[in-house]
């Protein structure tokens, strides 16, 4: 497959070969057209034929009004009608349009595996041409759900018209459930919302779930948007509705949209994300407009340092809240924009807040800012770093951030567990904290085995020697 | 890669005099063609779509041929669009039957990813029978089947479908090939497809996702500033060592078969010229096709290293097994909370969510709305809708007061007539399906006891594939029901899986005897998709058991591609 490479790009790229036909065009239509004209000269003895024999056969035939007939082999458009002329086998060899569609150049002989073209038209014609009359009758004469279900499953030629009773229909339904077949229970769908009204469906359907379940998918795929709204008026149908605003481009009417979708009878819980959502796009639109004139301005030094790589209209909640920590951490909170006026209005976690705060601040390097969200003041007067993440998770988020060891080294002196803030000091090479930590474990050997990791001469290096020739401590080993 | 890919390549078409190559999509076909071939699955909106060029073309006086050929099959659905549209007749139509695609030497795919939304989100039964006619297919060459077990509701319609065609058709004698037939329903197991992967196969397919048995290595792989397709499957000599392994194994593997190499291709040192042409010829091209494989599974390999230890695997892996054995819950809901908080991936967090609520039988109503306000905040309000799709499906749900199923059922139960009450209470278990994982957990030991060295180098049980952590409940169930050959004995598992199991005897003429070499051989057949990992744990167990397992999957499946057909639903 690698060799075609070359090939495939030319394909895809240019249109060198020939336009593919099946035929010269000239010489193709008029065979056609002759054999339309030999197909509408037999009709008539046809019809006669039949109408001796049985009436609704003419109906087969002659296709009235508003019919559904499916019919799965091969139809292409000439071919149906001859096809359906099971007494006159020689029309077959009359019509090249036919035979030449099938020559083994052409795409339906590809796919049909490529077989000769005597092969492919005899597996598709055959079976209708020798069809026998009695079997032609049998169609005619067994109208049972059952059996009708059974030739639909099958891809056979069916008269779903003669279900004209509501008892008939409901049967026609209940088989194509039993049988399993969601293409016949959704053909069967088709046919009886054609011709039942809405009221009568929607009441026999609230009983068979399968088949409803059929019908809410066929409607959702053909977005019959309104029958469905209707369909499922108790149940989802809020939340569908508000679905709606997916397909709204403009800001200012999306949030319109919103507003008008606020007093639908949604849950309560879902009653208050809709709102939550509402209030969100009405801010930032406010908050858009403001920074894009900021920026364009010029005049605010954060949005020419860090330009702005996208609008902030429909982003999420936390994307807002990083982004207006990354631009407006300072404002007061009486500003839409500040975070903390954010925080407030859309009832913010702790840990949410100060996990996109640190983010944020970090990012801008500002390690200020850092520090002071973690420092609280105990009644004292004494200030102590509190965290309602795990320091560990603190580190991680400031080292991804690229923050200096200095700055690490702080966070991870925090970490509790002794194992883990070793680790994490190896890890992020915060020299003191290990040292420190295998003078307190008073592990001589560690520490030593640790001046092999420090660079000669360092001063780390120089510590842990003055710490190893220190008489005071007392090693365990 | 698409499966037509695997048949037709370009230059084959082209042969076909194929002018030129579209995508079926929502916009005009510019060609000068006289004639359109359409080959598409059969999908109301891509039928819309051709409509639309049809009728402009109609409109702009332009006439031409127009084939649709649909594939697996034709549905009346698509067929009542082109009628709606006015262009029944001007179109012929055809079905091309292509219902299985072989992947590999024990995997058949009917590539249907859709059937997974279809019939367990939506209710859809139109895979069903396709699903029957693939299983009608492989009977009719390698049957007939001595036994056919099943479990789900799909799988029991799927038998009855297939059955019928059985009954159908006419009988052939012939020698069986296939012993005995295993169908299994998707949603019996979310919880395996749910987990990471972590056998060298299925971490590839997670990580760089294959396509048709076909990979797309990129230039971090190849170490080149090109992307490499490649097949992956026993051809692959490389690969067919190293798939099914655990990827902590995997490293020292392909080192070792690096030395190897290394050894055959200093051979030719001190050679003299008969045994270098003799090397040249016999040799030089299987060593060079072997260093072209080992290149890009090491470089593979060092990828998924690399992703990986970005984002925090380990961490991950300890929740997802602390969740499986039902420990330490609370630390597991704020590990998923941070996750959230900080954003990352968002099918991640909704895959932890979803383990977190299946294992958990549901979750408390109060850490149901908390988990889902923060999950809303962090990815957006739209996604109010992936979470009715979840709960629908039994994957993300809260906790119920036991009571409220009979309420709803006895109240439903008034509305219906007897002949439709059997299946509604039918489809009503299934909609406020129950996971009971963790009784289902004991019953059937999934969770070894953690205390216990598990050497991942030599495998005592299915578990390797998840570490040790967890032996899938879907291979279980399947080691189980043929160890008994029935289901007998597992009456209170099949209660706890919602019932829907099901055994019979095969087609008539079947060889019953356990000396014929077809009893071992036992086709599995995954409704709604399988993944790599339980295919990797099937082999396990035909290596230690003496079976040799074929699995047939509606598609192959992951846990990314699983969620992600819930978000694709409501977009």
């Amino acid at each position: 497959m690698m060799k075609s490479k070359a090939d495939e790009e030319d394909f895809w790229n240019s249109s060198k070969c020939k336009p593919f036909t099946f035929d010269d065009e000239d010489d193709e239509f008029s065979k056609l057209k002759e054999s339309k004209q030999t197909v509408k000269n037999i009709r008539p003895l046809v019809d006669e034929d039949e109408d001796e024999d049985d009436v609704e056969k003419i109906s087969w035939s002659g296709e009235p009004v508003g019919s559904i007939s499916w019919s799965v082999r091969e139809t292409a458009a000439s071919s149906q009608r001859t096809e359906r002329e099971p007494a006159f086998p020689k029309i077959n060899t009359d019509t090249p349009a036919i035979s030449r569609s099938l020559s083994g150049y052409s795409l339906s002989a590809l796919f049909k595996g490529g077989t000769a073209q005597s092969d492919s038209s005899v597996r598709l014609y055959a079976p209708e041409l020798r069809k026998p009359k009695s079997e032609y009758k049998d169609i005619v004469s067994d109208w049972s759900p059952e059996h009708t279900v059974q030739r639909m499953q099958q891809g056979k030629v069916v008269h779903l018209e003669k279900f004209r009773s509501l008892q008939d229909k409901l049967l026609l339904l209940d088989f194509a459930v039993s049988a399993h077949d969601g293409n016949v229970i959704t053909a069967v769908l088709i046919y009886l919302k054609r011709t039942l009204s809405k009221e009568v469906l929607f009441r026999e359907l609230e009983s068979r779930q399968t088949a409803l379940r059929h019908f809410i998918h066929y409607l959702t795929e053909t977005r019959d948007q309104r029958l469905l709204l209707e369909l499922l008026r108790s149940r989802t149908s809020p939340l569908l509705q508000y679905k709606e605003h997916l397909s709204i481009a403009d800001e200012n009417k999306r949030r319109d949209f919103l507003k008008s979708c606020l007093s639908l009878p949604f849950s309560p819980e879902d009653s208050a994300h809709v709102q939550d959502h509402y209030t969100l796009l009405e801010r930032q639109i406010i908050i858009e407009a403001t920074d894009r004139h900021a920026e364009r301005g010029g005049k605010v030094e954060i949005f020419q340092k860090f330009p702005r790589r996208a609008s902030i209209l429909n982003m999420p909640l936390i994307t807002t809240l990083y982004y207006c920590c990354f631009y407006h951490y300072h404002e007061s909170e009486g500003t839409y924009s500040s975070p903390l006026n954010i925080r407030q209005t859309f009832r913010i976690s702790d840990k949410q807040y100060f996990v996109t705060a640190l983010a944020a601040r970090a990012k801008l390097k500002a390690w200020s800012d850092v520090d002071a969200l973690f420092t609280s003041r105990n009644w004292l007067g004494f200030t102590r770093k509190k965290s309602p993440l795990s320091f560990q998770r603190v580190v991680d988020i400031l080292h991804r951030n690229s923050a200096p060891t200095q700055v690490l080294q702080e966070y991870v002196g925090l970490v509790d567990d002794s194992d883990l803030r070793i680790s994490l000091a190896q890890k992020h090479k915060c020299h003191d904290i290990v040292i420190n930590t295998y003078r307190d474990l008073k592990d001589r050997q560690l520490l030593l085995g640790y001046l092999s990791k420090v660079e000669r001469g360092s001063a780390e290096a120089g510590k842990i020697n003055q710490l190893l020739s220190n008489q005071q401590i007392r090693w365990r080993n | 890669m698409s499966p037509l890919d695997r048949i037709a390549n370009v230059s084959i078409l082209k042969q076909h005099e194929v002018d030129k190559l579209y995508k079926v999509e929502y916009k005009p076909v510019m060609s000068t063609s006289e004639q359109l071939c359409f080959l598409i699955r059969p999908r109301i909106q891509t039928v819309k779509w051709i409509c639309d060029v049809v009728n402009a073309d109609k409109t702009a006086g332009k006439c031409r041929r127009y084939k649709l050929i649909f594939t697996p099959q034709k549905f009346y659905a698509c067929e009542a669009v082109l009628e709606e549209e006015g262009i029944f007749g001007d179109v012929s139509t055809d079905e091309w039957t292509f219902n299985l695609l072989p992947l590999d030497e024990d995997i058949l795919s009917l590539e249907l990813p859709e059937f997974f939304q279809d019939y367990f989100l939506a209710g859809d039964q139109r895979w069903v029978r396709t699903a029957g006619t693939a299983l009608h297919l492989l009977h009719s060459l390698y049957g007939p089947f001595s036994k056919v077990y099943g479990i789900g509701r799909c799988s029991k319609m799927v038998y009855e479908l297939w059955r019928e065609q059985v009954e159908e058709g006419e009988q052939k004698a012939h020698q069986a090939e296939i012993g005995k037939v295993f169908l299994i329903d998707r949603d019996v197991d979310f919880v395996t497809p749910l987990c990471s992967q972590v056998v060298y196969e299925g971490l590839v397919d997670d990580i760089f996702r294959i396509k048709c048995g076909c990979v797309e290595f990129g230039p971090d792989v190849t170490s080149s500033d090109k992307s490499v397709k490649v097949m992956l499957n026993s051809q692959d000599k490389v690969f067919n060592e190293i798939r099914n392994e655990h990827f902590s194994n995997v490293f020292g593997f392909l080192s070792q078969k690096a030395r190897n190499l290394q050894t055959a291709y200093d051979k030719r040192r001190g050679m003299d010229i008969k045994q270098i042409k003799a090397f040249v010829s016999e040799e030089l091209k299987g060593l060079k096709q072997e260093h072209r494989q080992l290149s890009l599974h090491i470089g593979a390999s060092e990828s998924i290293m690399k992703k990986k230890t970005k984002q925090d695997f380990q961490e991950l892996l300890k929740t997802e097994h602390s969740l499986l054995e039902g420990f330490e819950i609370r630390e597991c809901i704020s590990f998923i909370e941070e996750h959230m908080n900080r954003q990352v991936s968002m099918i991640e967090s909704l895959r932890l969510l979803c383990l977190l609520s299946i294992t958990e039988n549901g979750l408390l109503p109060k850490d149901y709305r908390s988990l889902k306000a923060q999950y809303l905040q962090s990815y957006g309000v739209d996604h109010l809708f992936t979470f009715v799709s979840l709960r629908q499906l039994g994957l993300l749900v809260e906790q119920q007061p036991g009571d409220t199923l009979t309420v709803m059922e006895s109240k439903v139960g008034k509305l219906v007539n007897d002949k439709t009450a059997g299946k509604l209470t039918d489809a009503f278990s299934s909609l406020a399906k129950k996971s009971n994982f963790r009784a289902l957990s004991r019953k059937l030991s999934l969770v070894p006891k953690s205390d216990e060295e598990y050497d991942l180098r030599v495998p005592r049980d299915m578990a390797y594939i998840f570490s040790g952590a967890y032996i899938p409940l879907s291979c279980k169930l399947i080691e189980q029901v043929l160890e008994r050959d029935s289901w007998t004995g597992l009456e209170e598992v099949t209660r706890l899986l919602n019932g829907h199991e099901f055994a019979a005897a095969g087609s008539s003429g079947a060889d019953l005897s356990e000396k014929n070499d077809a009893q071992r051989i036992i086709l599995v057949m995954f409704l709604g998709g399988c993944t790599f990992s339980e295919i990797s744990a099937l082999r396990f167990l035909g290596r230690e058991r003496g079976y040799r397992f074929i699995v047939v999957t509606t598609a192959i499946t992951n846990s990314s591609r699983l969620l992600e057909a819930l978000l694709d639903n409501h977009v």
